[in-house]
């Protein structure tokens, strides 16, 4: 029990005393994660409204397997993308293994699926008679979808924001993908694995409090953009 | 200006327009009466191009509408359509407003001088930077107009403009529509269920009935001389009576209902059934103390039932028909009247709509 209390005592002298480890590993954190995000919205959000505005055979399964890959466990997401970058794999080429770019690629996969089921959730939560007032005021096709993609903005912004809480907090792909070098690829999620299991609890419940406290901001965003 | 061709419209296996026929006149006020859910916003949704016809053809100033969905975007541009329910979008007035120009790549300076004019012309200038969620049903239908004219359009399509207004609010949208009519010569097309709305703004209706048009002229020929029962009905024509010509002298024909004989105006000959049309606004009643009148048709009868409809009764009269008057309250209460009470009927020869029966 001291054992732990201690560890709290002094993970809390390494958040305050602004330890370079620690800001080094949540800077990184940060940055592939929101990488990430950004970069699976770029692709999320247009494949969301094509599927939405166009009507074609198999839509309804698309969709399914799309929901489906909700709940893609993240070490599938990291062996997915293994495969592929690995030095065997097709793209073995371009040395994409053990970086923070291939982490990147990893939490993309991860989160696209649930980007675009989020957008088109939100899409389908725009009335039918906004998008008819949209056509009758004279707008081009492609001119309504950009109208209706602004009119659910907020709500494909909650999409978004669940899509980053997911990537941060994954720790499988990340582990796989990046190996967890120190300096490099080391994360939030994969240092708190391998701090723990080397028994250096201050770092680990240090580490974990700034994860916890992140996961407490997007939860917050998330709520007051729902509000809106 | 805008033509309807042998129209059908099918929702799946449900028929919802059938062999719709009609021409619309450059700078007309044009109506559609009709109940709800008859059809009347399928019409307008056509004529917006939001939806192909089943079978058929629209003419926009002469251009086949059905050709690609460039043609269809450029004549949809020249028309707007308000809603029933206006939807706003997300952000102010302005923003609503201003969205055909932006769709149509306007300059920014001609948009900020166009949004107050058209915002003035409804009367809402003050509400410019409102968020538009938050205006109320009566706002949001201006500040739709506001947005539908700031085009300068040629047509004007409006369903149901007022159905979910206070009485306030729908003179004042009533006044708008006239005034835009007016003003800039804009061809306007709405929809109504409500009769004397229709009469008030339109020169020319159409009737919606049983997925097609029943019938289509003035407000004048609709209401007093109806083609057909259901128009008739529909219409508020309240006396509907079936009955055969026995003579016809010179235009003064007499007809036979029952044993009861009935004077009218009409050219149709002797030895025909037919259905006569009266409105209750045009039954006379008076008391035995008044005495005989001089009208040709005059029946002495019982007051069956009395319904009081603001500063109007509605009165059913049994004698020997089962008649329908209407009164005005003041009336009612100086002739004393009441249920059970004998009065006299009569109803001028020429307030009487004659129309030979259609063998069914």
């Amino acid at each position: 029990m001291n054992e732990v209390i201690e560890g709290f005592v002094q993970a809390f002298q390494l958040i305050v005393s602004l330890n370079p480890e620690v800001l080094e590993i949540t800077a990184r954190s940060l940055a592939i994660s929101l990488s990430a995000t950004l970069l699976a919205s770029l692709v999320a959000i247009p494949l969301g409204g094509l599927i939405h505005f166009r009507e074609f055979g198999g839509k309804k399964g698309l969709i399914t397997i799309i929901q489906a890959l909700y709940a893609l466990p993240t070490v599938l997401a990291g062996l997915f993308v293994f495969l592929l970058i690995s030095r065997s794999g097709p793209f073995g080429f371009m040395g994409l293994m053990f970086t923070p770019v291939g982490m990147v690629i990893g939490q993309m996969v991860l989160i696209v699926p649930l980007l675009i089921g989020m957008t088109l959730i939100a899409l389908s939560g725009v009335r039918k008679n906004i998008q008819d007032t949209i056509v009758s005021l004279g707008a081009t096709e492609f001119q309504t979808i950009l109208t209706i993609i602004k009119e659910a903005r907020f709500a494909i912004l909650g999409g978004v924001i669940l899509g980053f809480g997911r990537a941060i907090s994954e720790v499988g792909a990340a582990m796989i993908i990046g190996g967890n070098i120190r300096g490099y690829t080391r994360v939030l999620t994969t240092a708190i694995a391998l701090e723990t299991s080397q028994g250096n609890l201050p770092l680990s419940i240090a580490l974990g409090i700034i994860l916890l406290f992140i996961a407490l901001i997007v939860t917050t965003i998330l709520f007051t953009v729902q509000e809106r | 200006m805008i033509e309807l061709m042998q129209i059908y419209k099918n929702f799946g296996e449900k028929e919802v327009l059938q062999d719709v026929n009609l021409t619309i006149n450059r700078g007309e006020i044009f109506t559609f009466i009709g109940p709800s859910g008859t059809g009347k916003s399928t019409i307008l949704r056509l004529i917006n191009l939001l939806d192909f016809p089943t079978r058929g053809k629209i003419y926009f100033d002469g251009i086949d509408t059905s050709q690609s969905e460039k043609v269809r975007l450029q004549v949809r541009r020249r028309m707007s359509m308000v809603f029933q329910k206006p939807a706003a979008l997300r952000g102010d007035v302005f923003h609503n407003v201003a969205a055909p120009l932006r769709f149509r790549n306007s300059t920014i300076e001609e948009t900020k001088s166009r949004v107050p004019e058209a915002l003035e012309l409804v009367g809402l200038e003050e509400l410019e930077h409102r968020k538009a969620a938050t205006l109320s049903g009566g706002e949001m239908q201006r500040v739709a107009i506001a947005r539908a004219i700031i085009t300068r359009p040629e047509v004007l399509l409006l369903d149901e403009p007022t159905a979910n207004l206070d009485p306030v609010s729908t003179e004042k949208v009533e006044n708008l529509i006239n005034a835009i009519n007016t003003r800039f010569g804009t061809t306007i097309v709405l929809s109504t269920h409500d009769m004397v709305q229709g009469q008030r703004l339109a020169h020319r209706m159409a009737v919606v009935l049983n997925r097609t048009l029943g019938q289509v002229g003035s407000s004048r020929e609709i209401f007093y001389h109806p083609m057909s029962r259901e128009v008739a009905h529909m219409v508020g024509v309240e006396n509907i009576i079936e009955g055969f010509v026995e003579a016809n002298e010179e235009g003064l024909i007499s007809i036979d209902i029952d044993g009861l004989r009935i004077e009218a105006i009409s050219p149709i000959p002797p030895r025909t059934r037919v259905t006569i049309y009266i409105r209750p606004e045009d039954v006379a009643i008076g008391t035995a103390e008044d005495g005989k009148t001089s009208v040709r048709n005059e029946f002495s009868g019982r007051i069956t039932r009395v319904v009081p409809m603001g500063p109007m009764v509605r009165i059913r009269v049994d004698c020997g028909l089962k008649m329908i008057a209407v009164i005005t309250s003041r009336s009612y209460d100086e002739m004393g009247l009441a249920q059970g009470k004998d009065v006299f009927l009569s109803f001028k020869a020429s307030a009487i709509h004659v129309m030979e029966k259609k063998p069914t």
